[in-house]
């Protein structure tokens, strides 16, 4: 018999404190697998955010620091110009990063810091339960949004990655989605792209993954993947936002 | 059965508090343990025809009540520990333009990012000094949710009255415990209008001209004069100025017309006080605790009491000194390292020791933590 699947190298032994059907997990893992197929496992530093992620240096095999609300890519960006030689991540919510964050995530693109950002939207505040965030869809429901987004008073959802894919330092911008085996994998890819975007020294990238917050969207594990490909994917469409040549060839 | 009998969280509370203070508008960003706070005004608010948003953080926040105030709105914000740090800037601004507002800070642990969900009164002294240069400030405070709601309204009455931020400093117990309110009827508690001015249109007004009474009426921004509104020093029009003798009168006229009214902005309890010879001062959720540890140990026979401030913010200095002139053992009870305790030290001089019974690890302190500091200070022994 031979080994197909095994716990990677990049996760600790912890179990994750995630609600059942939350993509986190997932997430965590590909990052934890790409960092270790590339080698860099033992020279990552790990920037975490605000959010139900705030536990995540608990999961992350790397040198992880717990950043301030929305921040991480201002720590990052002092991380990396001080040890360039390490590679350097921030994994942020959309609450983190979106709202409380944008300035942060906006100039770090813009001085095109060579760091990788791991953008988990799903679309709600999940930690603080359930408060609309600049991505929650129209007419999705919240606790500050209880008849749903209205979008003549909250506006239209932000789309961060194609925000970010206009600044002109930014080198590597790709929305994956979790919803389903396939899209893992591609998220994968994604995700290693991205660090070797780092490696290479093409700048700062960044991978948006849409993922589900059953608990946060009312809905159970299953049906939460099934409202995330109906509702989220057709507004945040899927794909590379913006690669440089040299960045295209990895795939 | 009285129809006005509800049972509630404290972060419900002061939401009702701030609708029957007549809110207009309020703006925020979700941060536990005051969330809440947001989640109530979000259905409250727009059902009443009036103004709720979320920000995307705290600094926008206290901008946009800022902005909303001076058109004319009662406003407010919520927060806590964190986010109270991002709304210093424009907390000093607002204290610069003289502008009403009222911010909520459930307290939580902190520094930084803290104890999210665990009580504490770390941030008496960031309400006091928490943004830059000389200033002062109302910091309000309440240990059970008919007060939460009593003090709330009377945030937005000091806030009005003074043209000035008031901060309530609520705590992460206070915010999530439940219990009884009896929401008082409509005109139980007076509410405070807005002063404005009675100049007509195309006569000058000068927004930044005090009365003979200190008080500065307002004219609401973008109707119909016209006038500006700086973080600078200012002159009577309101346009920035560098002159010594206005800096200093400005500076001068903010902080007397808080520190000249104490009395008048001055909410406390007192409980047994008058044959007390050991006094506890509380605030807050500790002031439960020592409410109970004061009736315990009087029905041991022992002479204690309690005085409960409500108003931490200008600190009533005299009121203290009054009620602890035949004190033989002080303590104060607060869930930090001695915030207020210092406040109470120099208001009642050297010749008296105050003494601190804290907490500051998360934990609700309880009347058997405060009994056995007591028994210690008492030279009595554990």
């Amino acid at each position: 018999m031979s080994m197909i699947f095994k716990r990677t190298a990049g996760l600790t032994d912890a179990a994750t404190h995630y609600c059942p059907g939350c993509t986190h997990g997932i997430a965590h893992r590909l990052v934890a697998e790409a960092l270790d197929e590339l080698g860099l496992l033992g020279n990552t530093i790990g920037c975490g955010s605000v959010g139900c992620s705030i536990l995540s240096y608990n999961y992350f095999n790397v040198d992880m620091i717990e950043c301030l609300h929305g921040r991480a890519p201002a720590v990052a960006t002092g991380i990396k110009r001080s040890v360039p030689d390490k590679t350097v991540f921030t994994y942020q919510g959309d609450g983190d990063l979106a709202s409380i964050g944008a300035a942060e995530i906006v100039h770090a693109a813009h001085r095109g810091e060579n760091i990788t950002v791991i953008f988990i939207n799903n679309a709600i505040y999940g930690m603080t339960g359930g408060q609309m965030a600049p991505t929650t869809l129209p007419g999705q429901k919240a606790t500050t949004a209880p008849a749903g987004r209205k979008p003549e008073f909250s506006g239209l959802p932000l789309k961060m990655s194609e925000m970010l894919a206009q600044v002109p330092a930014a080198a590597y911008i790709e929305r994956v989605s979790l919803h389903d085996p396939k899209h893992v994998r591609r998220a994968k890819k994604a995700i290693v792209r991205a660090f070797t975007c780092q490696v290479e020294a093409k700048g700062f990238s960044l991978i948006e993954i849409l993922s589900t917050c059953p608990t946060g969207w009312n809905l159970s594990p299953v049906d939460a993947l099934g409202w995330l490909e109906e509702h989220m994917i057709p507004y945040y469409p899927l794909g590379v936002l913006k690669a440089p040549e040299e960045v295209e060839h990895v795939r | 059965m009285s129809k006005n009998l509800a049972f509630v969280q404290g972060n419900e509370a002061c939401a009702m508090g701030a609708m029957y203070a007549g809110l207009d508008f309020y703006a925020g960003y979700p941060i536990t343990p005051s969330t809440e706070i947001a989640e109530t005004l979000a259905v409250q608010l727009p059902a009443a025809g009036k103004k709720f948003i979320q920000m995307e953080d705290e600094i926008s926040s206290m901008c946009a009540i800022v902005g909303a105030s001076l058109t004319g709105n009662k406003v407010m914000t919520a927060t806590s520990g964190p986010g109270f740090s991002l709304m210093q800037e424009a907390l000093g601004y607002a204290v610069m333009a003289e502008i009403p507002c009222v911010v909520v800070n459930v307290q939580r642990g902190g520094p930084s990012t803290g104890n999210p969900t665990h009580v504490s009164q770390g941030d008496v002294n960031q309400a006091r000094w928490g943004t830059h240069g000389d200033h002062s400030i109302v910091a309000l405070s309440a240990s059970n949710h008919q007060d939460v709601f009593k003090m709330t309204v009377e945030a937005f009455n000091i806030a009005e009255t003074y043209r000035t931020p008031v901060v309530l400093l609520f705590d992460e117990v206070v915010g999530h415990m439940r219990e009884k309110l009896i929401v008082p009827e409509p005109g139980e508690i007076p509410l405070v209008a807005r002063l404005r001015t009675s100049l007509k249109e195309g006569v000058n007004y000068h927004p930044y001209l005090p009365r003979e009474d200190g008080r500065l009426p307002m004219s609401d921004f973008g109707d119909v004069h016209r006038y500006n509104v700086t973080g600078l020093y200012h002159d009577m029009w309101g346009f920035p100025t560098d002159k010594p003798e206005l800096v200093q009168e400005l500076l001068r006229h903010q902080i007397n017309k808080i520190e000249n009214n104490v009395h008048r902005m001055t909410f406390y309890k007192s409980y047994f006080l008058e044959d007390a010879r050991t006094i506890l001062i509380s605030y807050g959720s500790s002031a439960r605790a020592a409410l109970s540890t004061v009736k315990q140990r009087r029905n041991r026979g022992e002479s204690i009491g309690l005085l409960e401030l409500n108003t931490i913010w200008p600190f009533p200095a005299e009121l203290v000194r009054e009620c602890t002139r035949n004190a033989e053992l002080i303590a104060v009870v607060e869930m930090n390292v001695g915030q207020l305790t210092q406040a109470v030290k120099l208001a009642v001089g050297s010749q008296k020791q105050v003494h601190l019974i804290n907490r500051v690890d998360g934990q609700m302190i309880a009347d058997k933590d405060i009994k056995n500091i007591l028994r210690i200070l008492q030279g009595k022994g554990i």
